[in-house]
């Protein structure tokens, strides 16, 4: 007998609804802070070179144009829009990251992106835990830098710990030939999801920032008590990772800088270099206001408002049944 | 065999760690934002059933177990060996020493069929179906009237199991029984 393919949804039509719920919840909090609602291309020229992300190619055949990838995030086109004087703008959109797929990852998920001129990582901060504890109706969130949290959890100090004993640490977890080619940021990025992540945000909402400078990506950086740290942060709520921030880079060289920088490391794991967007880094050029910016991930976002630990709960179809 | 790669992992993927065949049970994904991926992986080890955990690098590959599950017939056992015969009709046969066939010895009846996993050409495990019809050969005499409900008493079945049964259940009958649990189910009628 030839089995039925699974053509049920995994996701409750009550998980159906408090999504549908959640996103009107959302466009009406940015729609009394007279944030404009924006639609940028899913399917974009280039992908990223960011060294940990992997976009999905796709095989684009029109006007003499081939090739394009499935964004990862909307943060560039976004950021032109910016550039372009579109002043504080918000998207929900479908992002893809090929290869992750597990209770918390789809290669396809929502997301919800934000800009607010005029911000910095501080003030963006507060506005992310009035959306976020005003629909989950939790308590707000509590501040510790990456380090108090790697040192309280991990018990290293990010900024000063040996190579030998940052290996020692992660050898609960890693061979010793496994942690030969791992980077020192790879090394904490393990500690971080095995050691720290599961601890955080277990009594109420807890957001980690002052990231390594190494970790910044399109941060800001600044010098915090002898350490280059980086204006970034995470929300964590029950040990689930929500949203990533940054007071935004907005120095063109330095930007083109950290693609050159990310294309190499990609290089160096075997992984193909990416187009740097040119497209983008004109508008860098041409001036990025003064911002701060927010990825959440509304998925996310829905588990923990429905109380489910599988992101399949939250899903009409997940990747096995897309 | 092929390798793969933790893209590749899933529930059920045989492949090779430390030097012994082992089956994949659970497969999830870390990765804080945007840093390093990491696979926690759950592994079943076939040689000992143990279970493994074991963290893998986003990236990092296994060699693929030469792992098969194979329909067979059980024929016969010399005392050393169990042999086993493909369905598939091309008569071939497998010997399986008494580690592969482990605790299943208690449910093997001739002609019926198991499952043998080979590795590397070998029987590695002989499963047995879900459910099996066996005989039974010695128990407490059965008690008149009794069909509904009340006590149990042990029964001796052909393969030399012994499995707890209704009262009312006499020497000769034959038995369904659930392999997984070692319980008996009903009779079956001859």
């Amino acid at each position: 007998m030839k089995s039925q393919p699974d053509w049920q949804p995994t996701a409750s039509r009550a998980a159906l609804k408090s999504r549908a719920q959640q996103s009107a919840f959302v466009r009406g909090f940015f729609a009394q802070r007279d944030v404009l609602e924006v639609e940028t291309p899913i399917l974009g020229r280039c992908g990223v070179t960011e060294p940990n992300l992997d976009g999905i190619f796709a095989q684009v055949d029109a006007q003499g144009i081939k090739g394009g990838w499935l964004q990862t995030s909307p943060e560039y086109h976004m950021k032109r829009l910016l550039a372009a004087g579109s002043d504080s703008i918000y998207q929900i959109s479908k992002v893809f990251r090929n290869g992750e797929r597990g209770s918390r990852h789809n290669p396809e998920f929502s997301m919800l992106e934000w800009y607010r001129t005029g911000f910095d990582d501080k003030a963006l901060m507060e506005e992310v835990a009035d959306l976020v504890c005003g629909w989950l109706q939790c308590p707000r969130p509590q501040v510790i830098s990456y380090r108090e949290a790697m040192i309280t959890w991990a018990g290293i100090d990010p900024f000063v710990v040996s190579k030998n004993d940052l290996h020692q640490r992660c050898r609960e977890w890693l061979e010793p030939e496994q942690l030969e080619d791992l980077s020192r940021d790879g090394c904490l990025d393990l500690l971080m999801s095995f050691a720290v992540e599961p601890n955080l945000g277990k009594d109420a909402p807890l957001f980690i920032n002052q990231y390594p400078s190494s970790q910044a990506s399109l941060a800001r950086i600044s010098n915090v008590e002898g350490f280059d740290v980086a204006h970034r942060f995470e929300l964590y709520i029950d040990g689930i990772e929500l949203c990533n921030g940054y007071w935004e880079l907005t120095h063109p060289d330095e930007q083109r800088a950290r693609f050159g920088a990310d294309n190499r490391l990609r290089v160096a794991d075997g992984k193909p270099e990416m187009e740097v967007d040119e497209a983008f880094l004109a508008a860098i050029e041409h001036g990025l206001p003064d911002c701060a910016g927010v990825a959440l991930g509304l998925d996310r976002l829905l588990m923990l408002k429905v109380g489910t630990r599988n992101i399949a709960d939250v899903l009409a179809f997940p990747l096995e049944r897309a | 065999m092929a390798s793969y790669s933790t893209n590749e992992f899933r529930g059920g993927l045989k492949v090779l760690l430390d030097g012994d065949p082992c089956i994949i049970v659970e497969n999830e994904i870390v990765k804080p934002g945007k840093g390093q991926a990491f696979n926690r992986v759950k592994l079943r080890n076939l040689m000992t059933n143990r279970v493994w955990d074991r963290t893998f690098k986003s990236g990092e590959s296994l060699e693929g177990a030469d792992v098969m599950d194979h329909d067979m017939e059980y024929l016969y056992t010399d005392g050393e060996f169990w042999h086993f015969m493909l369905t598939d009709g091309s008569f071939e046969q497998y010997a399986a020493d008494a580690k592969a066939v482990g605790d299943t010895i208690k449910w093997l009846k001739e002609q019926d069929v198991y499952t043998v996993t080979l590795y590397n050409g070998a029987p590695l495990t002989v499963t047995p179906p879900n459910f099996v019809e066996l005989e039974v050969v010695e128990t407490d005499p059965g008690m008149k009237g009794d069909t509904a409900q009340g006590g149990s008493k042990p029964a001796t079945l052909s393969t030399g199991a012994v499995v707890s049964v209704p009262l009312f259940i006499t020497i000769g009958e034959v038995l369904k029984v659930d392999t997984r649990s070692g319980e008996y189910m009903n009779r079956v009628k001859s």
